[in-house]
Formats: structure tokens, sequence, C-alpha cells
């Protein structure tokens, strides 16, 4: 059906392996999809090479992810592959949500000017998976392995013992370290019979992927109704995507047959009704999905990773399974590549569950609570509901209230044990955990000087010491990056190699960067320890 | 004066506080239960005053014509 992307088809090259040699790898991934190869290229970034296990032969086939949101496109940015993604996807920022065939809110979610990405970005996954791959071979330091099947998982005190079944015969791979971002059904979570439980939703939905033959005058934005007229008392998501695609996410409710709603005799009326009769339209893609929330308990055990949907699954309201996904990969490829560099200890990488756990528990927090919205309960609920989107024409309280996804966003990781905590009052700024947020400079975008190593962003002309092993960027102490970090001359943020904040200082002493980047390589709490004694 | 500025730090977790009171009543006892509550915040407000406005807030969006705005969400 898909008509406006082609597949490629990656070719299975026999591993050395089957020929004797060969058999163990620092790293392997399992799963080469969106978070996997995310993962590759990250750790290829910091000098580390991967072996990259996939069941089948190309990227992502039909209607996946679309909505890359800020955050994701800044990790896209540090690996490199961020310009690609803005030429390619529809960009948007502005949301509206419809009641009746009445608009009851609109909102954007970027206002402010001075940022290198945009709010969002809508792109198939597929494009994005295929420039990874590319990305990745670039780097000479991905195996990437097509048609290699792990059907076994031996996890071991030093190592993990793979079983891997191509079409030329079956071999051994012992990894030193393993990431399973393999997916929802992911086969290492299985093969480990962890327990992966959490709240079905009982409700279906249709995802409608159009090319619309016609020319029509509609703006990038996300539009969402609840009870419109062409669809009475469900609610319906509209999403403009690259290629003359448009994506149309129809509620059909729990009662729905799943089958019988994805004939097109089904489907065309029901896109017919929303975009009358004048409007020509191909179908690309559809599929009915329902959905559930759930993570495991733990997404480090011993030496196995769970990254991405593998670890934890939300509903699609709100953009936060991908996304998620790829700062899972961005949280965990510095810590690892630390270890195995030896620049931090094997401690650093329980982080991992100490970071994004919280962030995991907060995205489906988010969405449960969009889910719940957008399918109510009980009489009650979709009184409430329908009440607060009446009261939203008029009141600024009740739009606050109007939940068709809350937009993926990213996680502060306030509570992290690499955080160490602001000693001084602050007016603002990215707190330690925050990731930092982006300011226009003289000759580009901050968030570009950053790279992926531990960095001092320092403000005004400073005469202190500079601290060994740590790599310094000097701003300005007045504009626009100043005002966006509450910075006056003086004024230093540690940086981590995610970019998020790991530290703080109005008056940086080199004992306190000092402490603040030993805490933030998982070296035990040196100042704590020492205000303690 | 009924304050309709948005002071609640966290909509959502309140929309849900709503919602689950109602978890296991029947549709008689949820409407006793929404009655209830608005006399209870009645009391608690204590100024029929205020109490009046809201109710005329109400009443308006309850019986606000749809299709009443500039941007009806026509599809494209």
């Amino acid at each position: 059906m898909p008509t406006t992307y082609t597949n490629p088809r990656f070719p299975f090259r026999r591993p050395p392996e089957l020929d004797g040699k060969g058999g163990s790898a620092r790293v392997v991934i399992v799963g080469a999809g969106l978070v996997g190869l995310t993962f590759a290229l990250d750790l290829a970034r910091h000098g580390i090479a991967s072996v990259v296990l996939d069941d089948d032969d190309t990227v992502s086939f039909g209607s996946r992810a679309i909505c890359f949101a800020k955050r994701s496109l800044e990790i896209y940015d540090r690996l490199g592959l961020g310009q690609k993604l803005l030429d390619k996807g529809v960009t948007w920022k502005v949301g509206k949500v419809f009641f009746g065939s009445s608009l009851a809110y609109a909102f954007d979610l970027l206002p402010e000017q001075g940022h290198r990405m945009p709010a969002f970005i809508n792109l198939q996954q597929y494009y994005v998976e295929e420039w990874l791959v590319e990305a990745c071979m670039e780097t000479g330091l991905v195996d990437l392995r097509w048609k290699s099947r792990v059907v076994s998982v031996d996890p071991r005190d030093d190592s993990v013992r793979l079983v891997v079944e191509t079409p030329e015969g079956a071999y051994l791979l012992e990894a030193e370290w393993l990431a399973a971002c393999d997916g929802a059904r992911s086969s290492v979570r299985e093969a480990l019979g962890l327990p992966f439980v959490g709240q079905v939703f009982r409700d279906r939905f249709l995802i409608a992927d159009v090319v619309l033959k016609t020319e029509v005058p509609f703006p990038a934005e996300r539009w969402f109704w609840f009870d419109p007229p062409f669809h009475p008392g469900q609610s319906v998501l509209l999403h403009k995507q690259p290629d003359g695609v448009w994506r149309i996410d129809f509620q059909l409710g729990w009662e729905a047959d799943p089958e019988e709603e994805k004939r097109p005799e089904r489907v065309v009326p029901r896109i017919r009704a929303m975009l009358g009769k004048d409007v020509a339209f191909d179908l690309e893609w559809v599929s009915v999905y329902t959905f559930r929330c759930r993570r495991l308990e733990h997404f480090r055990h011993g030496r196995i990773f769970f990254v991405g949907d593998s670890a934890h699954q939300v509903s699609p309201f709100g953009a936060r399974g991908g996304n998620g996904g790829i700062q899972d990969a961005d949280n965990l490829a510095w810590k690892l590549a630390a270890v195995l560099k030896g620049t931090a200890l094997e401690g650093l990488l329980d982080s991992y569950d100490a970071e994004r756990i919280p962030a995991s528990d907060e995205n489906i927090l988010h969405s449960t609570r969009a889910t719940d919205f957008i399918t109510p309960k009980t009489e009650a609920a979709r009184a409430y509901r329908d009440a607060v989107l009446l009261l939203a024409r008029e009141h600024a309280f009740a739009r606050r209230m109007v939940n068709s996804g809350r937009l993926s966003l990213p996680h502060s990781y306030a509570n992290s044990p690499l955080s160490t905590p602001d000693r001084e009052a602050w007016a603002g700024g990215p707190a330690p955990g925050a990731p930092c947020v982006d300011a226009p400079l003289a000759d580009g975008f901050l968030l570009n000087r950053l790279g992926n190593e531990p960095v001092l962003l320092r403000f005004g002309d400073t005469t202190t010491d500079s601290v060994p092993g740590l790599r310094t960027v000097t701003l300005p102490a007045d504009g626009i990056a100043a005002e966006r970090y509450a910075a006056s001359a003086g004024t230093a943020y540690l940086v981590r190699p995610d970019q998020h904040v790991a530290a703080r200082f109005q008056v940086p002493t080199l004992d306190r960067v000092v402490a603040a980047l030993d805490r933030l390589w998982g070296r035990g709490n040196s100042e704590a320890a020492r205000e303690a004694a | 004066m009924l304050d309709t500025t948005p002071k609640l730090a966290d909509p959502d977790a309140t929309f849900v506080t709503l919602v689950r009171a109602h978890h296991d009543l029947s549709p008689d006892e949820s409407r006793r239960l929404d009655a209830a509550l608005v006399l209870l915040l009645s009391n608690h407000i204590g100024d029929v005053t205020v109490l009046e406005q809201a109710i005329e807030q109400a009443r308006r969006a309850v019986r606000a014509p749809t299709g009443a705005t500039e941007d009806q969400g026509t599809p494209p």
C-alpha cells in the first residue's frame, strides 16, 4: 500500500563467527530500530564500537513514529543528523483542539525565538532509521548484522552469551554489555522472563495515512477533535507529514472489530466524511491498534540494559514513545562509553535506572492522564471532560485541563545521584538535572558549542583556573544566553555529555567544580563526604 | 467576585481527582456526589454572589451554541 517510500533491503553478510573467528564484542545491541541505531551511533561518536543484530533486513515498515520533539532533534543535532531531519520534516509548534465544530483552544509549544530546533517536526520513522544506518556505516565502528535473530540469552557475571541464528547458520556471540533495543515485544526481555505489567486501555484507534491528490490550504499544525460532526462521539487527530502524507487517527471505541475496520470499504467513507467529497486521496497505510502503559521494574539487569519500548510502553498521545526511547539512548551512551574507556567506574551505569525510571514514570503518568481524558471510563468522567471543553472557550483555567496528549518534553534528572544540588539561590535558568536551554550566539547556537564531553559553560571574563580534563566554553555575561541561564559575570554551569546540567555555581571555585565533576562520573560524592567530615 | 484566573498548580491532577471521586458509583450516586461537592465548596466559599456568578458562567458554557467561534476546525 505505501507508495511514497520504498524500503531499502540490506544484504546479509556472513559474520566471521560462522568461520570460527571472532565470537566476542564489547557492546552488542539487539534491534536495529530507531532506538538501537541511535544508541549505536551515539556510542560510535564516543569512539565505541558495537555489533548490532536485527532479525529483519530493512528499516521500519509503514506508519510508526512521526512526531520528533525538540529534545530529540537536539540529540540528533549532536549526533550530526539534525539538519537532515529539519530539511525533510514538517516543522510545527501550534496545536488546536476542537469540541464539536468549534475551537476549544489553541496552544503554541515554542512561543520563544532563538532556538536552533523547533518544538516538533513530523517525519516518518523509516527516513530517520535509513539516515541512522548510513551514519552508523560511515563511522566504521558499527557492525550491522541483518537477518540475525537472537534465539537465546545467557547472562553471566562477566558477559552475556547469545546464540544468533542467521540464514547461513547459528553462532555464539559473547557480549561484555548488551543493550536490548528490540521493542515492545522484546525477545531479550522474554528470554529473561521479566514481568512487563501495566494498564491496558479499553479503546481502539484507526490509523489512516492518506496522500491527498487535491491541493489543500491547511497549516502545519496538530489538530485534535473531540466529538466532531464527521465522527460523532469519538476523537480524531490529524498530523501533516512529508511527501504529502496526512496521518489521521480515528478513535473507534472498544467494541469496534479491528479486522472489519481495516477494510477500505469502512475506512474510505470515514475519511470522506472528514475531508469532504471534493478532496481526492489515496490510502497509504491503514492499521487498528490498542495500547497500554507499562514498564519493567528495572532497566538495568547486570550487563543487560533495556532501552526504549523494550523497557516501557506508553499511548501515542503525547509522542512519548519514540522520543522517550531516544532520550534513553542519549542517557546511556555516554555512561557506557565512559565505563568502557575507564573514565568512570561501573557504578555509573546504575544511574541509568535512577534517571530513566522516573522519566519513564513521568511519560506513563502523562500518557495515562491523556488517555483517561480522551477515553472517559464513566458517564461522570465524560461529563467532566465535556464541561472542561465547554468552559475552555472562555476560561484559561479550563484550557489548562484540556488534555489531548501532553506533548513530549525532556525529563529533568532533578533527584539524580549525578546532580549536585544548588547551594545558591537562582532566579531562573536550567536547574541541575534539566537539559541545557538553547540560545542564539553571535556565531550560531549555544547547544552546538557543547559537544558530547563534560564542559564548563562560563559567563563573562573569568580569572579562575581551568579544571584539568574539562573543556571550557565562555559566553558573554549579557545577552539572551546569559538571561536564559540567569547568569552574571562569573556564573558557571557544569554540563554533562548528554547536555543536561550537572551543577551550577554563581561563585565557582576549583574545589566545587572538581567535586561536581567527580559526582557526575559517579566517583562517589566527595563534596558531601568532605562536608560530613 | 468570582476569580477565574488559573490557580491550580497541576490542572491534570485536579481533573483526575474529580473523575476518580466517581469511581464505583451508580449514575444516581454520581449526580448526588457532584451536588454534595458543590454544596461543600459553596459553604467553603461562603459568598452567595460568587456562587451566582459561577452559576452564570457554568450555564453559559453548557448552553453556548456550538459552531460559534471564528475557527470551526474545518478539515482540509
